[in-house]
């Protein structure tokens, strides 16, 4: 299955602009005219959903700006009475929340540059040098994608235990450096691409692979890159099971865990109006780096829909 | 370097350096594999293969240890560790299949499994089934389409930790809305969380917010259903729903295969929302595998104990990609490709 699919994959990667385009504006998927009807339908589908989505996000928001006493209130308030906006001034002091930020963006920042270079090198290992067997090892990349992480746990437990890294950044990084999986694949079916001509034309007049590889197909394929970059962050950002067993002390912790540790202490008196204003602080770096990456987080899963 | 031998089983087994005689010896499979252009039969490589070989071998060399070391040792490893007595402290003793026969008669891992099981039949499929409803209301192009899909893909960023902490309030019969809505009808308030009958339902629900990814790749399926089809189909005068059935469904089988794995392999691990929310609870109702497997290994001391839970969720996922392969072979199409 695996290698035919690849190309309907970098096909795919063609028609994700069109996501965006607008000459089939107002038109079907079919090209054909919506009838009202349907496309109310469509609304009313998307609305309802939207909704439902809304809610429990809403639900944070007011709870984070509510004080304790509305918060204790019963039946619960739809809006808040009073905007109580210094919940996030304390969320951020009634626990090390900077701490845990600072270490969530340091452990995050590393594995986005980590993940981008080995990843591209070895897709360009993969797609742009034509080694005898190199497509029999990529079918190994690909079963990897299949190995569910559980059985790769204790393992790697023990090994970085072993190794004296328990309780450093160390295991939570340092995989980042090694390349492999969705990432390799992704950048490989896209630079897969890249004019041959011009690999070649580059060799012809000396350049090395290496930098090749920097200065002609990095560049080119930076829509890509940009997209694991971002799958990196996000996956980094809201690791939970990583830290819960390799971070022990608070000044190490990430924000996932940090949070968890600040709720299960206050489990008698948890201040839930501080929890959501944290939560949100949480999710506001995400929603930022969303909206200005927001057509490569489209076409970057649009990508990644057909293996 | 045994390790990736054993990983590149049929590729040529070599470092990034050696001497032309390993080469010579090494040339079989390289060139029986025929990606340099076809040419069948034992030769030589050729000076510039030499060349590529070596070279394409020194970039990929990142992944072949990643590979080794975070692949092919904790596989390995598992499954010896998973024959032992450890407890991390001591140093394992030997004791044959005893773990595995202890999962098959522990009435925790009994729980443990049907709470799996059950998740994962009902999340999976009403997830299949939101996110293609979302795909085809977005496929349509109403004015606005731009703006739901932006907005309905934000909530699959929420981190599940994060999700995790706004249902708890969302919820709570005291600060929540939800407890509200259902004495509407009548529903006494509950604490959902805390009643065994609802712990898991709360989370399957929960799950549906991030709907938003697998309706972004359903929607990129969609986009590859060649128009003319539907052109033809109209033309013979097929209904709508006629439409859906013959065309859209059958073309979308390939990205409905993508989102079942995922999903399935998703909820094999559920993890986070029941560690957070509800610690298993009540009464073992949200205690899942993973959640099981994590308190034997980490809270328990039971590593190999532990190591066989996880040798068996990895036997158990291999045979099931193994089924929805072999289902796949039978009702995926992938006759038509798009344009």
């Amino acid at each position: 299955m695996a290698l035919n699919t690849l190309d309907s994959g970098t096909k795919n990667l063609g028609n994700a602009p069109k996501l965006k385009s607008r000459s089939n504006y107002g038109r079907n998927a079919d090209g054909s005219r919506p009838t009202a009807v349907s496309a109310w339908i469509s609304r009313l589908v998307m609305l309802v959903v939207l909704v439902l989505f809304s809610l429990p996000v809403y639900w944070m928001i007011i709870s984070a700006l509510k004080t304790p006493e509305e918060l204790a209130q019963f039946p619960p308030t739809l809006f808040p009475t009073e905007l109580r906006w210094e919940n996030f001034s304390d969320a951020v002091t009634v626990m090390p929340f900077w701490t845990f930020f600072r270490n969530s963006a340091i452990i995050t920042i590393s594995v986005v540059v980590f993940s981008v270079i080995s990843n591209f090198i070895v897709a360009y290992g993969f797609a742009c040098i034509e080694w005898p067997g190199r497509n029999k090892v990529f079918f190994i990349v690909l079963a990897t994608l299949f190995l569910p992480f559980p059985v790769t746990l204790i393992p790697m437990f023990d090994m970085w235990a072993g190794l004296g890294f328990v309780n450093t950044w160390v295991p939570l990084i340092a995989p980042a450096l090694f390349a492999g999986g969705f990432f390799t694949f992704l950048l490989r079916q896209f630079m897969l691409q890249t004019p041959r001509d011009m690999l070649d034309a580059a060799r012809v007049d000396g350049a090395s692979e290496w930098s090749i590889a920097w200065r002609i197909v990095f560049p080119t394929a930076r829509p890509a890159v940009t997209v694991i970059a971002i799958f990196a962050a996000v996956g980094t950002w809201n690791d939970f099971m990583g830290p819960l067993i390799y971070l022990q002390d608070e000044d190490k912790q990430t924000l996932s865990i940090g949070m968890e540790v600040f709720r299960s202490v206050n489990s008698q008196d948890v201040q839930f109006n501080l929890l959501m204003a944290a939560s949100f602080l949480v999710l506001l770096p995400l929603v930022i780096l969303f909206f200005i990456f927001q057509r490569y987080f489209v076409s970057g899963i649009t990508l990644g829909g057909f293996k | 370097m045994s390790a990736s031998n054993a990983v590149a089983a049929d590729t040529p087994r070599t470092g990034t350096s050696g001497s032309a005689a390993d080469l010579t010896a090494r040339s079989g499979p390289g060139a029986r594999d025929g990606t340099t252009g076809g040419r069948s039969g034992k030769r030589k490589l050729t000076g510039r293969e030499k060349r590529n070989l070596r070279v394409g071998l020194l970039f990929i060399s990142p992944w072949i240890i990643g590979v080794a070391v975070f692949v092919v040792y904790p596989l390995v490893y598992s499954f010896v560790i998973s024959l032992t007595q450890y407890s991390g402290m001591q140093s394992p003793t030997f004791i044959g299949f005893q773990n595995y026969i202890a999962a098959f008669v522990d009435p925790l891992l009994h729980t443990a499994v049907g709470n799996t099981v059950y998740y994962m039949l009902l999340a999976v499929p009403i997830g299949l089934v939101v996110a293609l409803l979302l795909a085809l209301a977005m496929n349509r192009n109403v004015r606005e389409v731009a703006l739901y899909r932006t907005l309905l893909y934000l909530p699959s960023l929420i981190p599940m930790f994060a999700l995790s902490f706004i249902f708890i309030v969302f919820v709570n019969p005291q600060y929540g809305i939800v407890n509200q809505f259902l004495g509407l009808f009548g529903m006494p308030a509950t604490n959902l969380l805390g009643d065994p009958r609802y712990a898991k339902i709360v989370m399957i629900v929960m799950a549906q917010l991030g709907a938003g990814n697998a309706a972004l790749i359903y929607l990129a399926g969609l986009r590859n259903i060649p128009e003319t089809l539907y052109e033809a189909a109209r033309i013979d005068g097929a209904s709508r729903f006629r439409q859906f059935f013959a065309i859209t469904v059958p073309l979308l089988t390939p990205t409905i295969l993508f989102n079942l794995i995922t999903g399935v392999s998703g909820a094999m691990m559920v993890f986070t929302e029941a560690f957070i929310m509800t610690d298993g609870g009540p009464d073992n109702s949200t205690l899942f595998y993973m959640l099981y497997l994590w308190r034997n290994a980490f809270s328990y001391g039971q590593l190999g104990f532990a190591s066989a839970l996880a040798v068996l969720l990895f036997l158990f996922g291999m045979l099931l990609a193994g089924l929805i392969y072999w289902l796949s072979r039978r009702f995926v199409n992938y006759d038509v490709s798009a344009g």
